[in-house]
This record gives C-alpha cells, structure tokens and sequence, in this order.
C-alpha cells in the first residue's frame, strides 16, 4: 500500500467526491420533480393517459443506463437539428447529460415505486375521503401522497444508493466524479489497488451515511405510522 | 439493414448474452454458499457473509471491475515475476464475469436466505423424519419450494445484471455496446447504433420477463391463488 500516493491523490478525491453527491442530488432532485405528476399520471383511469407512462417507464427500466447516458451525450449530436438548435451549447456540456441521463433513469424508477405506495393505500381511505366531498385533488394531497410518500420510504432509499453508485458511469463521459479521480491516480501512479480501493472506500462510506439517513427516516415517519394504523 | 452493421451487433448480443450467463452462474453458486454461511451457526461465516453483503451494497460495480481487472493484473504480474511465469494477461472476459457474478452473488445470497426462511420448518423436520439426509431434504423438498419464492426476487435481479452487463465494455470487450460504439463512430451515426443496442436489451429483458412469468405459474401448481 502506498498510501503517501493516496495522501498525495487525496484533494482530487474530496472534488470527485462534491462532483459525486452533486450528480446524485441533482438526478434524484429533477427525477422526483417529473415523477411525482407522472406517477399520479401512471395510475389514471383512462389507458390513453397511463399507456404512455407506463411505455416510457417499461424502456427506461429495460435498458441499460450507460446506453441511455451515451445515447444522449454522443448520439444526439448525430443530427444536424439537434446542432442548430438552442439547446446544443448544453447538449454538449457533459455535466448537463450526465444529469439529464441520470434524471431521467431514476425517474422511471420512481415513477414505479411511487405508484406502488400509491396503490397499496387502503381502499377504505380513499373511499372516506370521497365520502367526505373531497376532490382528487385534495385527496391526493391531504390522503393519498401522506400515506405513498410514507411507504415509499424502503424502497426509495434503495433507489438512492443505485443513483450514487449509477453515477459512476459519468466517469466515462470525462466527469471527473470519485470514479474519474481513481482513473487519474491510477493513470498517473499506476497503482490500481490504492487508487480503486480508496474509491471504494469512499462510496461505502457515503453509502453508509445514506443508509443511516434512510433508517432514521424510517424510525421518524413510517413505523409510528405503522403501528397507529395497525 | 444497420448499414451492414447489424451481424456485428449481433454477434455483440451473444457475447453480452454469454457474459449474463456466465455471470448468473457465478452469482447463483455465490448466492448459494453465502446464504449457507449467513444462516450457519458458525459466527464467522456468518460475520464474513455480513461484511461481504455489506461491502458490494456499498461499491459502485463500474469501480469493483477496475479493481478486479486493473488490480487482478497487477497482482498477477507481481506473481508471475516472483515464479518465473510467461507473460498472463487476465482476459476481461474472465474479469467481466466474475466482477458482475461477485456483485450479484451478494443479491443472490439475500434472496436465497429470505426463500430458506419461506419454507415452513415443518418441511425440513419431516423430511429428515422420512430418514432424508440434509442434502437429500435440500434438493428434494426445501430446494423446489424455496425455488418458488425466490422467483420474484431472481427475476428482478437477472433484469438488473443483463443490463450491468454493458459496462464490461469499459475494459475492452466486444460486447454488444462496444459493438455499438464502433460502429457508431465509423458511420457517423451514433444515435442509431445506441438505439440499436438500446432496443436489443429491451428484447432481452421483455423475453426474460415473459420467461420468468411462465416459470412463476410453473412453479405455483398447487399454491392456492387468492385475488383481492
């Protein structure tokens, strides 16, 4: 282990780390934003409304992500259109598909688990809250989101530690995220145990950290919940 | 039809077909061992099985393969001089596949556990009751039971590592992306030939999912279905 290498490599590592959880924050920020009016979107009475949610959910969590990332950041530019238009000086910005491909991953996925919560509420609740002259809007609100956004909780942690890991594909868009730093230590020392296993380590520890958050949430807002409605 | 391309994606898709494959034998023997040691009474092989979980949880797969193939060879040419070896380099298809079958065996290991669990204990008693060995209680009635409940879980997983399988392209393997990137870049066209390999994985898990819902009915005779 050369670990004044590692010392030496650290300040590199602290950026990737920033670069890291802000690709996280960002993807999971702008996925739940569009998730949440298409999850309610995905669960509509009429097929002609929850059809193409569903199409789009079914080929985002069927493809890989890292063809979705390369789709976006080098096949766009294929089409001369895409070039003239408004949008190609941040088409072209790594940071800006990496974000998109990531937003975009998890916002299927979350599309799913939110529907899911939002069916698992209890029949009887929903039918109090028409029975008291609420409107699907005000029952989304007050009843329906509460209760989803509660039993979310489990599986959406779980989707928040795929988007930290997932991220580590940005490293090959010329992201330099923890992932990136490990490929230039690795590159300049040439010592891929010491550059990868701080990486590692790195990402356990967010990963960790994560995960201690997610309990605690749990513990604050869904068992109490649990054992009231029991 | 892909400009001449497509024969070239396809012979692609085996190789990530064989790398899924390849893998998911690697993963389900992982599985297997490591849920045996999680509910063993020995404290070490239950300890070793935590962290082991624990750790894969947390590492980015892309970062774990680099480790294994730019680590591996380190470690290899380390040896090899110390014995006086020839020149190995390890193949990434070997490094591939047993990155993604190491990651997942640790999934598998969660999922085998919790269908031992399923199975009522009476199942087991009464078998080793018949005068059934362990191994014998194992393949014959705990096995096909656990089988059922595992399904659910095994399928979700398969559908997660086909598509994990694309990142053994990184580390130069002609599977069915780098296939795509190639030909991408020598035609100019990169959109198509994502989308190419886009729509192949789709076949991939669609075909998986139609698989895994015959095998859950198969699997279900004689459980009793109760619709809500």
């Amino acid at each position: 282990m050369d670990f004044d290498a590692i010392r030496q490599s650290l300040p590199s590592y602290a950026s990737g780390a920033l670069v890291t959880i802000w690709l996280t924050l960002a993807a999971l920020a702008f996925g739940m934003l569009f998730a949440l009016p298409l999850s309610i979107l995905r669960g509509w009475p009429s097929r002609w409304v929850a059809g193409p949610v569903w199409l789009f959910t079914y080929v985002i969590r069927g493809t890989p992500l890292l063809v979705q990332l390369y789709l976006i950041y080098y096949g766009l530019g294929q089409f001369e259109a895409v070039r003239d238009s408004f949008a190609w000086p941040w088409l072209r910005s790594a940071t800006f598909c990496a974000i998109a491909a990531f937003a975009i991953n998890t916002c299927a996925y979350t599309i799913e688990i939110l529907h899911g919560a939002m069916r698992a509420v209890p029949a009887g609740e929903i039918e109090a809250a028409r029975a008291m002259g609420m409107t699907r809007g005000v029952m989304l609100r007050r009843v329906v989101l509460p209760a989803a956004f509660r039993r979310m909780l489990p599986a959406y942690g779980n989707e928040v530690i795929f988007m930290l890991q997932a991220t580590a594909l940005a490293s090959t868009v010329t992201l330099m995220d923890i992932t990136g730093a490990a490929g230039e230590m690795n590159s300049r020392f040439y010592l891929p145990f010491e550059a990868f296993l701080t990486a590692a380590v790195i990402y356990l520890a967010i990963t960790m950290g994560l995960v201690g958050l997610f309990h605690a949430a749990e513990r604050r807002w869904l068992m109490p919940w649990q054992a009231r409605s029991s | 039809m892909l400009q001449g391309y497509g024969a070239s994606l396809l012979t692609g898709a085996g190789l990530t077909i064989a790398v899924a494959l390849c893998s998911l034998a690697i993963a389900a023997l992982l599985g297997v061992a490591g849920a045996m040691a999680k509910l063993s009474r020995n404290r070490f092989l239950r300890t070793a099985a935590q962290v082991y979980t624990t750790v894969i949880r947390g590492v980015p797969d892309l970062v774990m393969m680099f480790l294994i193939f730019y680590g591996g060879q380190l470690l290899i040419n380390e040896l090899a001089e110390r014995f006086q070896w020839n020149d190995v380099t390890i193949d990434p298809f070997v490094a591939g596949t047993l990155t993604i079958g190491f990651i997942f065996g640790a999934y598998m290991t969660e999922i085998f556990r919790g269908a031992f669990l399923a199975v009522p204990h009476g199942q087991r008693e009464a078998a080793l009751a018949y005068g059934m060995s362990p191994a014998q209680a194992l393949v014959r009635i705990v096995g096909p039971q656990m089988l059922r409940h595992a399904l659910a879980p095994l399928s979700n997983t398969w559908l997660v590592m086909i598509k994990s399988t694309a990142i053994v392209s990184l580390i130069g393997l002609s599977d069915l992306m780098q296939r795509a990137k190639n030909a991408g870049s020598s035609t100019q066209e990169p959109f198509l030939f994502y989308a190419a390999a886009g729509a192949m994985y789709l076949v991939f898990t669609s075909v998986s999912e139609l698989l895994f819902a015959w095998l859950r009915q198969r699997y279900a005779v004689g459980v009793r279905q109760v619709r809500i």
